[in-house]
């Protein structure tokens, strides 16, 4: 999970690690963006080799969340 | 001590140059040298970038050779250099060649160059962080890319003209870095890469009629240009392009 937040993370221009927690609703930080959502998509692919399919990316609102999605495709 | 209030100086930033073993790359690097830039040259030619090492003012100037057509070398390049203010892609080539001569290779020969090559540069840079928030990324296009068609330039001017539209979009990506991108289009520039075609003399002597201000440009003031999208004078442009071709697209 930490290393998770941690890509997490590198896909913002600029954040620091220490905002985020596995609570964190990533879709109300001010920094978030559809572009930023497509790296994060790139980076579960590149890391995980799990493609995330973009309705069920959606539904996550927080961190948890979306590491669980992932987790769940492995 | 004077003030010296110059809102186009390059003092204090680091400029990284491709293409500078020769024509617009080279007085790009020269010309950002004398405007006070930390410079790094790259190419693929070593001893044509140590000439122009030679030809530049100031200290702490450096070269890597590199073939941006490798993404490996553009790999190693990028982990070799320092945070940036800028860059000006100035690498390219030109082919002279009818639609009905063009072979695939020749395709790739050529969007190698001019397209793919920046585009990976600039992926990489920005992957990498190198690019300090206010820097500059300056690509050199031409007005072949922009609408000016001539006979047999087709590689060369859809490569431009992809180039451009590369641009915009990059500009749009890293806006939220406060980055920029710009390109340059310039018409005919005396370079080596104009007289590797084989134009005649007559030949050439026709085409600079089409020009108002009756000549070619010259490399330096294209680097010239560039400097001025590199600077703190342009800090709010970005996306857009510059024309440099002596009126030659208003006729």
């Amino acid at each position: 999970m930490e290393k998770f937040i941690e890509l997490f993370a590198e896909q913002f221009d600029e954040m620091d690690v220490a905002r985020l927690n596995p609570e964190t609703r990533f879709r109300e930080l001010e920094e978030w963006s559809s572009l930023v959502a497509l790296l994060v998509i790139t980076m579960v692919d590149e890391e995980y080799g799990v493609v995330l399919p973009p309705e069920e990316m959606r539904k996550a609102q927080t961190i948890q969340e979306l590491f669980d999605l992932v987790q769940s495709k492995l | 001590m004077i003030f010296m209030y110059n809102p186009f100086s390059l003092e204090g930033k680091t400029i990284l140059v491709t293409g500078a073993s020769s024509g617009i790359g080279r007085a790009t690097a020269i010309e950002c040298s004398r405007m006070g830039a930390t410079v790094f040259c790259t190419a693929r030619n070593e001893p044509r970038l140590r000439e122009t090492l030679t030809m530049m003012e100031g200290e702490g100037h450096h070269f890597i050779v590199a073939d941006l057509t490798n993404e490996e070398d553009i790999i190693a390049l990028v982990e070799q250099l320092p945070q940036l203010d800028g860059v000006v892609c100035a690498a390219g080539v030109s082919a002279l060649k009818p639609i009905q001569t063009v072979k695939e290779q020749d395709i790739r020969t050529v969007f190698d160059t001019n397209y793919t090559a920046p585009v990976l540069l600039t992926k990489t840079l920005v992957k990498k962080r190198k690019l300090d928030p206010e820097s500059s990324i300056v690509f050199i296009s031409s007005i072949s890319g922009n609408g000016n068609i001539a006979t047999a330039l087709s590689l060369y001017g859809c490569s431009k003209s992809a180039l451009n539209s590369f641009a915009k979009y990059a500009a749009l990506e890293v806006a939220s870095r406060k980055i920029r991108c710009n390109t340059i289009c310039p018409g005919r520039i005396e370079t080596g890469l104009l007289q590797n075609q084989t134009m005649s003399a007559e030949d050439i002597e026709k085409d600079i009629a089409k020009y108002p201000l009756h000549r070619y440009g010259r490399p330096e003031e294209v680097a010239q240009a560039a400097v001025y999208l590199l600077s703190d004078a342009s800090k709010w442009i970005t996306g857009t392009s510059i024309t440099i071709d002596g009126g030659r697209t208003i006729v």
